[in-house]
């Protein structure tokens, strides 16, 4: 790849921690970045943030897997988005880190499932620092920590236009706050899994982390299991 | 002149059996570029765009939205104009070579599918013997169909021509070359796709067979095995130990052992810690063929092969070299427990440079094990069994055990796994009754 650049033979990440964003405007950032990725005119950046309330449902859809009528959310203040990334529904609100890794990935050897693990990989070895036991559960994508989902995961693959390999979107969203769970995965069946629920960072260790700091960790971890190196993270 | 050409669900990912139609980016009709996305397809967790593998008009979509279709399914049908195609020159060649081998006697620009059999009308011709030149497509451009087939059968017609057998097979075999590389666009794997079954019309029949659907596990296990036996020149050898003070040592310590720690000693633990050891003392057992080179592992970490009712996995023990008895008996205490209880992790499951495999567990006396991909060796530790052996002209009764091994004959040969295996027997033989744990 032409643009991409290499820095002790890892190649280089743009990587971002922006803050609290709207969901459709990282929506069309995201588009947007992929377009240049493709184009090779812009780094492989992972973008790292919060968004304000919302729900979003994945194209694997169960509407009865969300609990709430349109009044109610909007009572709660709670957006609702149906997007192009794979699982079902999932609820993303401040006091989550949200991370959109957008990657080119050669065809070559591409496994979409191991991208996935990968993904998984970053955060148990982060949550490893802690001395936190994190883990995968064989049916359900995601981080758990016991049976208590940490992380959620969906990842869409869009096919570059200009080359043979992808560029992925979408990507985790990892619970940091305490009590997360009550604000809004209460309203929903997270990922129609009905039998497990849901912590934070936060929860499990009495810690007061902030998204922020959790960003600036975990980044480390990311760069290690992706084989990228980071400028350092812009804010 | 025009082809049609399959687009086919690739093989995304290694674990990946199947996938669902999300969505239709193209409709009959539309022009597509190579490369360009067809659909959008949806397994797990992820949504990904499915690329054509060719340039040209689609016109015919095979599989609905919504359906959830095996790896390697056609999905729908582009219209190619002929000859351009780069992407499939093998095909072009592979059906020009059944053409020529059957004397094939339509011109292509009558019937442009008539070269072209699906695995299924493939099959259902085999089974049949009917030379396939002489049935007439009535499907699109001409193409076969079953239906063709079973008509054809049904007619009577071809019957007498057992001669045709051999022509069908050659020009059959240069088919089945074209479909084998019929192109899933992506070359992301090596490993070819699992030719697909017909068991229509077969299984029935009352005989009291049945089938067990193949799990992502078993997959794996099995591709891993036939890579493993394929690639790997395989040679197995086999020595016997005297294991009788180990015996002696292990039942002076268990109890204690079982108080202390919570775990059970097991004989495997000492196993461990005599190959480990073996290994260091011969490095080349811990390597891998690497084409032009040999890759000498410097971590010694065993893999362990761990059978639960329905497969095998070999989590790993890593750095063994670094532990003593005891910490390799948790280890393996640890990894057993999560093996059965589905809790293994990824990195639990990776790095492994030599396995040992407990088949005495299961009452084995003697075992032909196959290597665990890419490694170089693996040693099986069979049942211990009170056997009569002569010992300075004399019979006595002692506790004896086989190790076997299967080694990879393009990095080792007999001799360097004799040594090795001889080297494995001193260490256990060593064992006494002032052996430490810890």
């Amino acid at each position: 790849m032409a643009e991409a650049e290499y820095e002790n033979g890892l190649k280089r990440l743009d990587a971002r921690y922006i803050g609290l964003l709207e969901y459709a405007e990282a929506w069309e950032l995201q588009k947007a970045c992929v377009k240049e990725i493709d184009r090779e005119e812009r780094q492989e950046t992972l973008l790292l943030l919060q968004h304000p309330p919302t729900y979003t449902i994945g194209s694997d859809k169960h509407p009865e897997h969300l609990l709430l009528g349109e009044e109610e959310l909007a009572e709660r203040g709670i957006a609702l988005f149906q997007i192009d990334r794979g699982g079902d529904i999932t609820y993303h609100g401040p006091g989550q880190l949200v991370g959109y890794p957008l990657l080119y990935l050669d065809a070559v050897g591409l496994d979409l499932h191991a991208y996935l693990r990968n993904l998984e990989q970053v955060i148990i070895n982060w949550l490893g620092e802690y001395g936190i036991t994190a883990g995968r559960k064989p049916e359900y994508t995601g981080v758990w920590v016991g049976d208590l989902k940490i992380a959620a995961i969906g990842v869409k693959f869009n096919k570059a236009r200009h080359r043979r390999g992808f560029i992925t979107s979408h990507g985790f969203a990892l619970n940091i706050k305490a009590g997360i769970a009550a604000d809004g995965f209460s309203g929903i069946i997270p990922c129609g899994i009905e039998q497990y629920g849901v912590t934070s960072f936060n929860d499990l260790t009495g810690k007061q982390l902030t998204v922020e700091e959790a960003a600036v960790q975990l980044l480390p971890h990311f760069e290690q299991v992706f084989q990228y190196k980071a400028d350092t993270l812009v804010k | 002149m025009k082809t049609l050409t399959e687009i086919v669900v690739p093989q995304l990912a290694e674990s990946l059996v199947s996938a669902t139609i999300d969505k239709w980016l193209k409709q009959p009709g539309d022009w597509i570029d190579i490369y360009e996305p067809v659909c959008e397809i949806l397994t797990d967790k992820v949504n990904a765009e499915l690329p054509s593998t060719v340039a040209g008009k689609m016109v015919k979509i095979l599989v609905g939205k919504g359906e959830t279709v095996p790896v390697g399914t056609a999905i729908c049908l582009v219209e190619t104009e002929g000859g351009a195609n780069e992407e499939q020159p093998v095909q072009a060649g592979a059906v020009t070579a059944a053409q020529t081998t059957t004397g094939f006697p339509d011109s292509a620009q009558d019937a442009p599918m008539r070269g072209r059999f699906s695995p299924a009308v493939q099959q259902l011709a085999a089974e049949h013997s009917v030379r396939l030149t002489e049935v007439t497509g009535t499907g699109l451009g001409g193409r076969i169909t079953r239906k063709d087939v079973l008509a054809y059968v049904a007619s009577g017609a071809g019957k007498s021509n057992s001669a045709a057998g051999a022509a069908t097979a050659a020009a059959q075999s240069a088919v089945d070359a074209a479909a084998q590389v019929r192109s899933s666009g992506l070359h992301l794997t090596e490993t070819p796709r699992l030719p697909k079954i017909e068991v229509e019309g077969f299984a029935g029949a009352g005989r009291g067979d049945s089938f067990i659907d193949v799990t992502p596990i078993r997959n794996t296990i099995a591709r891993n095995m036939r890579q493993s036996v394929s690639e790997i020149p395989h040679a197995w050898t086999m020595i016997e130990v005297d294991v009788t003070n180990l015996v002696l040592l292990r039942n002076k310590l268990k109890d204690e052992f079982m108080k202390r720690e919570g775990i059970n000693l097991t004989y495997l633990a000492f196993l461990l810690k005599a190959v480990v050891n073996a290994i260091k003392d011969f490095p080349i057992m811990n390597s891998m063929w690497a084409v032009d080179k040999i890759i000498v592992k410097r971590d010694i970490n065993i893999s362990l092969a761990v059978g639960t009712e329905d497969s095998v996995l070999t989590p790993v023990i890593k750095n063994a070299d670094h532990k003593n008895v005891a910490g390799l008996a948790k280890e393996i205490d640890e990894l057993a427990r999560k093996t059965r209880e589905g809790k293994l992790t990824l990195s639990d499951m990776q790095g492994g440079t030599f396995t040992v495999n407990n088949t005495g567990s299961f009452g084995s006396i003697l075992s032909y094990p196959i290597i665990n991909y890419p490694q170089a060796a693996i040693l099986t530790f069979e049942s211990i069994v009170k056997r009569p052996v002569v010992i300075n002209d004399m019979l006595a009764v002692r506790s004896m055990a086989n190790l076997c091994l299967s080694l990879d004959h393009r990095i080792l040969d007999g001799v360097i796994c004799g040594r090795f295996l001889q080297r494995v027997k001193d260490n256990l033989e060593s064992f006494n009754q002032e052996s430490k744990l810890y």
